[in-house]
């Protein structure tokens, strides 16, 4: 008969002589909370990938009948209008060409950072207006930056408009 | 069987089991350290990148990333507001990952990691000349002198500055 024993009393759990039970519990704290991300980003995967569907045309469309509701004696959205909104500082320092450039088929450059940006006209970029959410993102800081407040559903149709009649 | 005996099997289990877990622990720690600038999470990705490369979140302290995340509407002079689910996730990411030790976790009040001292320490090499230079802009603008810096690569021999 032999006894095997390193250091402890009968009775006593070896992990409580470590005396950092903190480093434990972080790690295993740690652990609960990547299996949490997965999880989060596995429920998020779906809807992301049924929320981006809309084509430009849709988008327009909706702009259009906001711009409708809001506008008295709406006339329709004007490309020519747009064009003129987008290449305007409105009284500021920047105007959406300052970022997107005054030809938005080709890539534009952040004003401030330098950062490279696609191009902004869907003919250039599929990508562009086919995501609600993003579209109005964007709309909404863009316009707070230049205009110093958000733009008109007519602003941002007009806008659309005009971006729609670019070609290739 | 014995009590002795099943003690024995006992002892020995529990020894293993915490070893094994001992030695994660330490792996754990070592993974964290050579992670290097490469921690990521798709919404930051997503939404911290499109003006600006994604800066690394351990080049801030969390205090300071913690108040740059409250005031996105007004951010260095722009609208970055993003809605607050994605604003929850990203904040907690970049303090998780945030700068620590004495140097990078050290908060001197700035949200600029231009203007924190470990930076300009980094930096200090650098002519004025250059950091006006119309192909750098800013000194926030990584890429234009660290070619790798959306890969989290800043090695010190891969640095180009431009002319
Ligand atoms: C300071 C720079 C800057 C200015 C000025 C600016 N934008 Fe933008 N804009 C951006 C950036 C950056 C993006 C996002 C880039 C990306 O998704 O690749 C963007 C994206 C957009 C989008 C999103 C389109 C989509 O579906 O992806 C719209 C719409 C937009 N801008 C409209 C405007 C309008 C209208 C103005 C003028 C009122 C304007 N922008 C001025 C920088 C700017
Ligand atoms: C709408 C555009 C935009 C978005 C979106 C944006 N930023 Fe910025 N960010 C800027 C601008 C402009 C600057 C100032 C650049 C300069 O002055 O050189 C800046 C600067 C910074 C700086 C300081 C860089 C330095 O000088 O050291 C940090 C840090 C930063 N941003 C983090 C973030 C994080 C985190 C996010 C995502 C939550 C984010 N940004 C999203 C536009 C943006
Ligand atoms: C004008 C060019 C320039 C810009 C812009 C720039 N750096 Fe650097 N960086 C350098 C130079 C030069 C060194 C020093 C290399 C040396 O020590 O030999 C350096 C060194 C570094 C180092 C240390 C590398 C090492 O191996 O020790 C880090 C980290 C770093 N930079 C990060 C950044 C970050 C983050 C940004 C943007 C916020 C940035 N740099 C912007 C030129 C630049």
């Amino acid at each position: 008969m032999h006894t095997f024993r390193i250091c402890c009393n009968k009775g006593v759990h070896p992990l409580a002589y470590f005396p950092d039970q903190n480093a434990v519990a972080i790690n295993l704290q740690q652990l609960l909370r990547s299996a949490a991300g997965l999880l989060l980003a596995g429920s998020l995967a779906l809807p992301g990938l049924e929320a981006a569907a809309a084509a430009p045309a849709e988008i327009q469309k909706s702009l259009e009948t906001a711009a409708r509701a809001s506008t008295p004696g709406f006339g329709g959205l004007s490309a020519e209008r747009g064009q003129r909104f987008f290449s305007s500082t409105h009284g500021n320092d920047w105007s959406c060409t300052s970022c997107h450039t005054p030809t938005p088929l080709a890539p534009g450059k952040h004003a401030k950072t330098g950062r490279e940006i696609a191009p902004l006209a869907p003919a250039a970029n599929p990508q562009r207006f086919t995501d609600a959410a993003k579209v109005e993102k964007w709309f909404n800081r863009n316009c707070n930056d230049v205009l110093g407040r958000v733009c008109t559903a007519q602003e941002k149709g007009d806008v659309l408009a005009y971006l729609m009649s670019l070609a290739k | 069987m014995n009590n002795t005996s099943k003690r024995w099997i006992f002892d020995s289990v529990v020894w293993s089991a915490s070893l094994l877990f001992l030695f994660g622990l330490l792996l754990d720690n070592a993974l964290a350290d050579s992670k290097g600038f490469t921690a990521s999470n798709n919404t930051w990705k997503a939404e911290c990148a499109s003006c600006h490369m994604a800066y690394p979140p351990n080049l801030l302290p969390a205090p300071a990333w913690r108040r740059l995340m409250a005031g996105l509407d007004k951010h260095f002079g722009t609208d970055a507001s993003i809605d607050a689910r994605s604003a929850a996730e990203i904040g907690a990411f970049l303090e998780n990952n945030s700068g620590q030790g004495k140097r990078r976790g050290s908060d001197s009040g700035t949200l600029r990691i231009t203007e924190t001292p470990w930076f300009q320490r980094k930096h200090d090499e650098v002519p004025a000349s250059t950091w006006k230079n119309p192909r750098v802009q800013t000194a926030a603008n990584c890429s234009a002198c660290h070619a790798g810096a959306e890969r989290g690569d800043f090695d010190e021999h891969a640095v180009r500055i431009p002319r």
